[in-house]
């Protein structure tokens, strides 16, 4: 093989790979990424039927209940302008409790109940996530909701 | 009074990097010999001053003086001794003071081996040390001050996070700065090389300890911060693909990538001007961490809820300094062709393939990493990256990767093929696939796909790392501290490999709502709830429970988790209770009360988890013992000087290849 041929070799087969990288990679991406959705736009009928997606906002006051016993617990997740409600059959994170902001991932069923698969609220107590302190703002409550601030 | 010393001694340092890195980079340039002295004086002079700095918020902690902001905020009274020294870097402010710090440290360490270096070589790198310490530094002083004050001063502290209350804590993130900035280290001499314009490949031999240093200290990091995770997040995960977990993942992979390249280019003088971008590129992934950790843009476990112009003022430091390192670099890498060539067929061309996978592995977790943050500000919606992109996407280079390691070992340098090593490279393939057959399909039942690629692979690179060393060991051969240091970071490799494939492949995980006397059933193990008893810390109050564990009907252990909530922030935590083992791990964690004398369990058997971190803990050993050993040759300056020339005498320089 000439030089010149080999440089040509290795260069094809270099773009080769990153190319099919890529596009795995990029296929897997589109096939995985989870989009945010706050109760007003499920409201709205943003939701296809059936899309996994991250549902956000503050556990409303006096709605969360369980059944006695059971892993099952239902509560109602508000932007202060729609609520959705949400069960979910896991354990529930140290920081979940009525006030406060909430992740959760999961999909809605036929009867607009959220079936959560993971509840997350990983942050410290006073620390929102941005999208739900954004969703919790544009939700032009009386009460001041929290931002982002802390520490 | 003592408070304000700190502060001033911060501003002390502040100033004498900005003369480290003026007379650094100026003195060689003007030709000043006096100047080039200065160099390691600032040096030394800011590395005392921030030390004092240090000491002094250490003893407001310690002293409980919470008319300091900083004290106030992330300590108390109540927190134990050795948590309040800890609480130093709990926090923002503190942590960047621990990042000036640790780069301190590695700039006196390059102080101290500067000698082996021509005097201008080393003072450029210093000065670009100088720059980094100065940027830091001003950052530091100017949006997060660790000494303001408190006025009036607050009666008692608001306590340490709950979380950040564990040993595990006071080692992680020190150490993982080591690794982080330690790569600023080989992005300084990098800069030197290409400020200087060299042509030959010596700043090659002088950049290897160094990164090899950082990277060992970089995996210890990771690993200590994963398991971490594991028990003190009470849940049971070891890896999250969390955004600041990647922050830390990246330049460790394209560190790996440039102590491979680095061999290349030390040995045979080839891929300088690749060599120098990785090192760019290395020490640039540490800083978008550090700004992907400190300004608040990414939602993740450790996010530091941030003010918005510290994430701007980083931005601008970031587009300096990776900026002006890259115009440097299109200025300079022209300059830096080799014209040797090399076979299909070689340690060369393997150490290639090597390359480009780990920074295609590295642009995987860059881009996943990235996505919400551009998504978002593209105002294509808010959305998140989790486990479903990562673990396939990360797979498609990285299998391959370590599916050549056992040939790449074994390849020789230059010219064709594997010679007299093709027999028991093969040999040790074959061992490992029938070995790897047995473990996935006879020991750990239902295996998915990967299972026993994952372990063949994990075990061929095991094996493949043990012929050189058994050779030379027969032949009654010297073994190199180079060759036993690739060969012990190739079986760290290997072990983690097969930990990774079996904790992924077989862990049986269960959320079950348990009376006392109820049990539950995870593979072989039976886990038996015996109810519990409130309980009382020093800060905290909670309930603990017993959970037996019996393995058809003998006993195995008995775990005691807690849910504890912490008095003073109000917050509940979960404390995980683990039966250790180095072939799996028995986990149960309390959930909450869920009536009717019930308490939610999460219950875990997680197989061979132990691997993944000692396979890293057995990584960083090996590099550590290939630079160790380097150093104890004991070579005065003139021996080192020959040596260099010998080009003898490094991590893979002669593994395998005679």
């Amino acid at each position: 093989m000439t030089p010149r041929r080999r440089r040509l070799f290795w260069v094809l087969g270099i773009v080769a790979g990153v190319g099919i990288a890529g596009a795995l990679a990029l296929r897997a991406f589109q096939q995985n990424v989870m989009f945010y959705f706050d109760p007003s736009r499920i409201a709205a009928g943003e939701v296809k039927p059936g899309q996994r997606f991250r549902l956000g906002g503050m556990v409303e006051q006096g709605s969360v209940s369980r059944t006695p016993g059971s892993l099952e617990v239902r509560f109602v997740v508000t932007d202060f302008k729609h609520q959705v409600a949400v069960r979910y059959d896991n354990v529930l994170p140290d920081l979940f409790r009525e006030g406060a902001g909430v992740v959760a991932h999961g999909r809605l069923d036929a009867s607009g109940t959220f079936v959560a698969d993971e509840v997350l609220a990983k942050h410290d107590e006073k620390y929102m996530p941005p999208e739900v302190a954004r969703s919790l703002q544009a939700g032009k409550s009386a009460a001041a909701a929290p931002s982002g601030e802390a520490r | 009074m003592l408070v304000e010393l700190g502060h001033y001694a911060l501003i002390l340092a502040l100033l004498l990097a900005a003369a480290q890195a003026f007379f650094g980079l100026a003195g060689p340039a003007l030709q000043r010999e006096r100047w080039l002295a200065a160099v390691p004086s600032a040096a030394c002079g800011q590395f005392v001053f921030v030390a004092l700095a240090v000491g002094v918020l250490v003893h407001a902690f310690v002293t409980n003086d919470f008319s300091v902001r900083y004290v106030a905020e992330n300590s108390n009274s109540a927190l134990p001794l050795f948590y309040r020294v800890t609480a130093l870097w709990g926090a923002h402010e503190g942590s960047m003071l621990l990042w000036i710090l640790v780069l301190t440290l590695w700039t006196m360490a390059l102080v101290a081996r500067s000698r082996y270096l021509p005097p201008a070589f080393a003072a450029r790198a210093l000065g670009v040390l100088g720059v980094i310490s100065f940027c830091f530094l001003l950052f530091t002083l100017a949006t997060s001050n660790p000494f303001a004050r408190l006025i009036p001063a607050a009666p008692d502290g608001n306590d340490l996070n709950p979380l950040l209350q564990d040993p595990a804590f006071a080692v992680h993130p020190p150490i993982l700065y080591m690794g982080y900035v330690g790569f600023s280290v080989s992005f300084a001499l990098a800069c030197a090389a290409m400020i200087e314009g060299r042509r030959d490949q010596l700043w090659a031999h002088w950049m290897r300890p160094w990164t090899v240093m950082a990277w060992a200290f970089l995996a210890c990091g990771i690993a200590l911060g994963s398991w971490w995770a594991y028990y003190e997040l009470g849940w049971g995960g070891f890896w999250f693909w969390d955004p600041v977990e990647n922050a830390s993942f990246m330049p460790w992979l394209i560190g790996t990538a440039l102590i491979h390249s680095l061999a290349v280019t030390d040995k045979r003088g080839l891929f300088k001007s690749w060599t120098l971008l990785l090192a760019v590129t290395a020490f640039s992934l540490s800083l978008i961490g550090t700004f992907l950790v400190r300004s608040g843009v990414l939602v993740s476990v450790h996010s530091f809820a941030a003010d918005p112009s510290r994430g701007i003022f980083i931005l601008i430091l970031l587009v300096v300094m990776i900026g002006g390192a890259l115009a440097l670099y299109a200025w300079r890498a022209p300059l830096m062709k080799s014209a040797a060539g090399f076979d299909f067929i070689s340690r060369e061309s393997f150490l290639l393939f090597n390359n480009i996978l780990l920074t295609i592995a590295a642009a995987v977790v860059f881009g996943g990493t990235l996505a919400p943050m551009i998504a978002d500000t593209l105002g294509l919606g808010t959305l998140s990256v989790g486990p479903p992109y990562f673990n396939p996407s990360f797979l498609v280079p990285i299998l391959p990767m370590l599916s050549l390691v056992a040939l790449g070992m074994h390849a020789r340098w230059r010219r064709g093929g594997l010679k007299e090593a093709r027999r028991p490279v093969l040999l040790a393939l074959g061992a490992a696939l029938i070995l790897g057959l047995a473990l996935s399909l006879g020991v750990y039942m239902h295996p998915l796909t990967l299972t026993p690629i994952g372990a063949t692979v994990g075990l061929w690179i095991i094996l493949a790392a043990l012929i050189d060393p058994i050779q030379r060991l027969r032949r009654r051969q010297r073994l190199p501290a180079s060759v036993a240091g690739m060969s012990i970071a190739h079986i760290g490799l290997g072990v983690f490999v097969l930990g990774i494939t079996f904790v992924q492949s077989n862990t049986i995980e269960r959320d079950i709502a348990l009376k006392p006397g109820q049990s539950a059933q995870l593979g072989a193990y039976q886990f038996r709830y015996d109810g519990g008893q409130d309980i009382e810390g020093p800060n905290y109050e909670g309930f603990r429970g017993k959970v037996t564990i019996t393995r058809n009907g003998a006993p195995v252990s008995v775990l005691y988790p807690e849910k504890r909530r912490y008095l003073v922030q109000g917050t509940v935590q979960t404390t995980a209770a683990i039966a250790p083992g180095l072939n799996r791990d028995l986990l149960a964690a309390l959930g909450e009360d869920v009536g009717a004398g019930a308490w939610s369990l999460r219950l875990q058997y997680r197989p061979l988890i132990r691997c993944v971190w000692i396979g890293a803990l057995i990584m960083a050993i090996g590099g550590v013992t290939a630079v160790i050993g380097r150093r104890q040759r004991g070579l005065a300056p003139q021996d080192e000087r020959l040596a260099l020339n010998a080009g003898a005498a490094h991590l893979h320089g002669e593994g395998g290849a005679r």
